[in-house]
């Protein structure tokens, strides 16, 4: 090939990685991340450490989704992945959500670990009988002889301004289903952590992220750094302590119920904020554990109504010694029972948001 | 400079990316478009100058046609030329059916008489009159009320083919009506019986309907209810082992109706553009419970969906066990060798009722089933065949058919009495571990049922 030919052409994979500073070439690299601070860590950076780390950890592991190797991933979760492992790890598909659920469920089944990415999890309802009557039944259906090893990870609940199509939250429909592990990371610690987690879980796991936190910084330790960073699934982090009121909750209302929790403070009522982090399984015991001290419980998603999550966590409190601790009855708040609306402002007052779980909190507690 | 504008020119009369793979003379295909990661053929093939293959778009070359050119250039096309007359394609000439022997086993052309031991091709047709009769004295039991649910192969026994050109490392992915396939493989009678009584040693731990057999030891992956599920997962399947390079395939069946569910689209054009090396093996019997084949589709059957997709597609005829056992074999050495998809379409007749829950006679007449039966029967094909070659002594069949039903019978016998699976299994392979949530219901179980013996009568079940 003649050098102006050359030229034109992206240089070779090694060129490209000797020309980046020797400390990102060094294994502990983290050359996606804002060279600005090692302090400081995104939701996104966090989700392709944790790919990154487990790619390189274990050789079965690979990574399949629409945009994820040649755009570095729509929301750029996968960048650099593509470069570093090869076409033949990190694969992008046709459009066809059933087809390369389908594709990931059969390597899957055949010994691999994929990572599947939807874009969003609405686009995941294409696939859904994949994910429900193939990956999550087939280890019990088959007489255990077929493991389905697999991460389904994407998007999932409200963005903005872009509808009810792309704005649902999965988190109760994946939940009901036996067979199924299901996470939700609020920040960067549990996005990294979960997803480590999920990827060397032998289950189906569905890794639901939020496209909102994905530019959310968070501070980061060496804990978190540690490429042996994973959080066990089953168990709720308190965000914050306190005494008069739980608030349980996954995702990004985390935040909100934090914001609302400091407002609130200011008030004299010490809301103590659950982030659940694991929705299937769920960590009742810390709910309990919890309203032992408060007495009350709000429970907040950006999820419809009915049938959801706290839906759920209101009839096993009503089921469990929680209830006797209980001084009000479980209130829900969730998103309103429509399909997203596109209009900014109608869209603000279909999701919960701090403002709303403030004023309830204070109207669960009766105060004024 | 002169080298790029070569280059240039090498592109643009190359239309880019093309390599014209040499055409074999069964298998229709266009000529393939490399594809941007997976190079599915040999380089030397290439003509292009470069070892990776960039798109089009992103060359720094100008994409825009010459203004002379016939060749169509967008990074689209694959092969098409420019036309000025206005007409729409549609398909008028039916992909031909490749056939052996006649329905008097003669085969037709010498050069394709099968090099098979007489052993063999004895076992294969042995395994033929062993499916008839199972099937047989299963539905009828299923009508006794012995078992729930049963489907038979009745008219699509040459199925055996195919899995005898197989390597038995290949991987399964069945439908539901490749009992044959298992048969050839090994699974004894014993086995087939215990999934259908869901008995403590159905290896299934009675999870699942009668018919849904799996087995790991077989590499047959599980039945799974839903239709057509199981293609892109055979071709998920086929791509971990071409990672793994361990020059296997996998096989995927499906009849015509499924072919209508979008998991086939997708599975096709996924192991097309991924380059897997899976078999898709399309069983059309002509019938998708009560909807005829005429109903399912308009185009060219399944065959030409394959061409749609850029895959090797053959259409065999079904019902002769020889075109299915050659079409196979070659399909598993283009799979393997080039790291591709093949598509088999196989024209059979659907002799039984979709299922014991079906009585077809709603939807065709019997003399037709009847007609079919005695017209184009793949056993007694197979049989004429065996006693043209001199392997076969007429009357052996009775004896073949009578000591299957016995051995059927006496396995029947046996799984009946056998005990159901342990009341342990209903909590366990939920997840690879037990939850404690799970182990909380078990002990609550274990503990009702031993605190109120008589109200909950365990005795059919094996010990947990």
């Amino acid at each position: 090939m003649s050098a102006s030919l050359k030229s034109l052409f992206k240089q070779p994979l090694a060129a490209r990685l000797a020309a980046r500073s020797s400390r990102t070439l060094l294994g502990a690299a983290r050359y996606n991340s804002s060279a600005a601070s090692s302090d400081s860590i995104t939701v996104r950076e966090a989700l392709n450490q944790a790919i990154d780390e487990e790619m390189e950890r274990d050789e079965s592991v690979w990574l399949l989704g629409e945009e994820v190797a040649q755009y570095n991933g729509a929301y750029k979760v996968s960048k650099g992945l593509l470069d570093k492992f090869g076409p033949k790890r990190v694969v992008d598909t046709p459009i066809t959500e059933m087809g390369f659920a389908g594709i990931a469920v059969g390597a899957a089944f055949h010994g691999t670990k994929p990572i599947c990415e939807f874009m969003t999890f609405n686009f995941a309802m294409q696939a859904i009988d994949q994910i429900v009557n193939s990956g999550a039944k087939t280890l019990y259906m088959s007489g255990a002889f077929t493991k389905c090893p697999i991460v389904f990870r994407g998007p999932n609940g409200a963005a903005a301004g872009v509808a009810a199509q792309h704005s649902q939250d999965y988190a109760s429909w994946y939940g009901q289903i036996p067979g199924l592990k299901v996470v939700s990371p609020y920040d960067a610690e549990d996005a990294k952590g979960l997803l480590k987690a999920a990827i060397r879980d032998p289950n189906p796991v569905v890794v639901l992220e939020n496209e909102l936190m994905y530019g959310v910084s968070f501070p980061s330790n060496s804990s978190i750094a540690s490429k042996d960073f994973v959080i066990p699934f089953g168990k709720a982090k308190i965000a914050r302590e306190g005494s008069d009121i739980t608030i349980a909750t996954y995702s990004r209302p985390v935040g909100f119920a934090l914001e609302a929790a400091e407002r609130l403070a200011k008030e004299g009522i010490s809301a103590e904020v659950i982030n659940l982090r694991s929705i299937r399984p769920l960590d009742l015991d810390a709910i309990i554990k919890s309203i032992k001290k408060t007495n009350h419980l709000m429970t907040v998603e950006q999820g419809f109504p009915q049938f959801g999550v706290g839906s759920e966590i209101s009839a096993q409190i009503m089921e469990s010694e929680g209830f006797d601790y209980l001084d009000a009855p479980v209130c829900r708040v969730t998103g309103a029972d429509v399909p997203m609306p596109y209009a900014q402002n109608l869209e603000a007052l279909a999701l919960p948001d701090a403002e709303v779980i403030y004023k309830q909190a204070k109207r669960i507690l009766n105060v004024e | 400079m002169a080298s790029v504008f070569r280059l240039l020119r090498t592109l643009q009369s190359n239309n880019g990316l093309l390599c014209k793979a040499s055409s074999q003379p069964a298998f229709s295909r266009l000529p393939q478009q490399m594809g941007r990661h997976h190079g599915s053929a040999p380089l030397t093939r290439y003509r292009c100058a470069y070892t990776r293959a960039v798109p089009l778009a992103s060359a720094a070359f100008s994409t825009s046609s010459h203004p002379m050119r016939k060749k169509v250039m967008f990074p689209g096309s694959l092969n098409s030329e420019y036309t000025h007359e206005l007409s729409f394609a549609s398909s008028v000439e039916s992909i031909p059916t490749y056939q052996v022997m006649d329905t008097d086993g003669k085969v037709l052309d010498p050069a394709n008489e099968p090099q098979v031991s007489e052993e063999e091709a004895k076992t294969m047709y042995r395994n033929m009159l062993t499916l008839n009769a199972m099937d047989q004295i299963l539905y009828e039991s299923q009508r006794q009320g012995r078992i729930s649910f049963y489907m038979t192969s009745f008219g699509e026994e040459a199925l055996i083919g195919s899995a005898a050109a197989l390597d038995p490392k290949d991987l399964v992915f069945g439908q539901y009506r490749e009992a044959g396939v298992l048969l050839q493989r090994g699974f004894t009678i014993e086995q087939f019986m215990n999934q259908c009584y869901s008995n403590e040693k159905d290896l299934g731990k009675g999870r699942q309907m009668p018919v849904h057999y799996g087995t790991k030891e077989l590499h047959f992956q599980t039945i799974s209810s839903p239709l057509a599920t199981q293609i892109p997962q055979a071709a998920g399947a086929a791509y971990a082992m071409r990672r793994e390079g361990s020059k296997l395939c996998t096989i995927c069946y499906f009849g015509e109706g499924a072919a209508s569910e979008g998991d086939f689209h997708a599975g096709l054009n996924m192991a097309a553009t991924l380059g897997c090396p899976v078999i898709f093996y399309c069983r059309n019997n002509g019938y998708a419970i009560s909807t005829p084949s005429i109903e399912q589709y308009r185009g060219d059957g399944i065959a030409s969906r394959g061409i749609g997709y850029g895959i090797d597609t053959i259409r065999v005829d079904g019902n002769d066990i020889w075109a299915i056992y050659a079409a196979t074999k070659a399909a598993r050495t283009i799979a393997v060798e080039q790291n591709k998809p093949v598509l088999i379409e196989a024209m059979t007749y659907r002799v039984s009722h979709h299922s014991t829950s079906d009585d077809s006679s709603a939807y065709r007449s019997k003399k037709e089933v009847e007609d079919w039966s005695k017209r184009d029967n793949p056993i007694s094909r197979m049989r004429a065949w065996l006693e043209n070659k001199g392997w076969w002594v007429k009357g052996e069949d009775a004896e073949i058919t009578k000591s299957a039903k016995a051995k059927v019978l006496e396995a029947f016998a046996a799984a009946e009495q056998l005990k159901k699976p342990a009341i342990r299994h209903m909590f366990e392979d939920v997840y690879s571990e037990l939850t404690p949530e799970l182990v909380r219901e078990k002990e609550e179980i274990e503990a009702l049922i031993k605190k109120y013996p008589d109200y909950y009568q365990v005795n059919d079940y094996a010990k947990s």
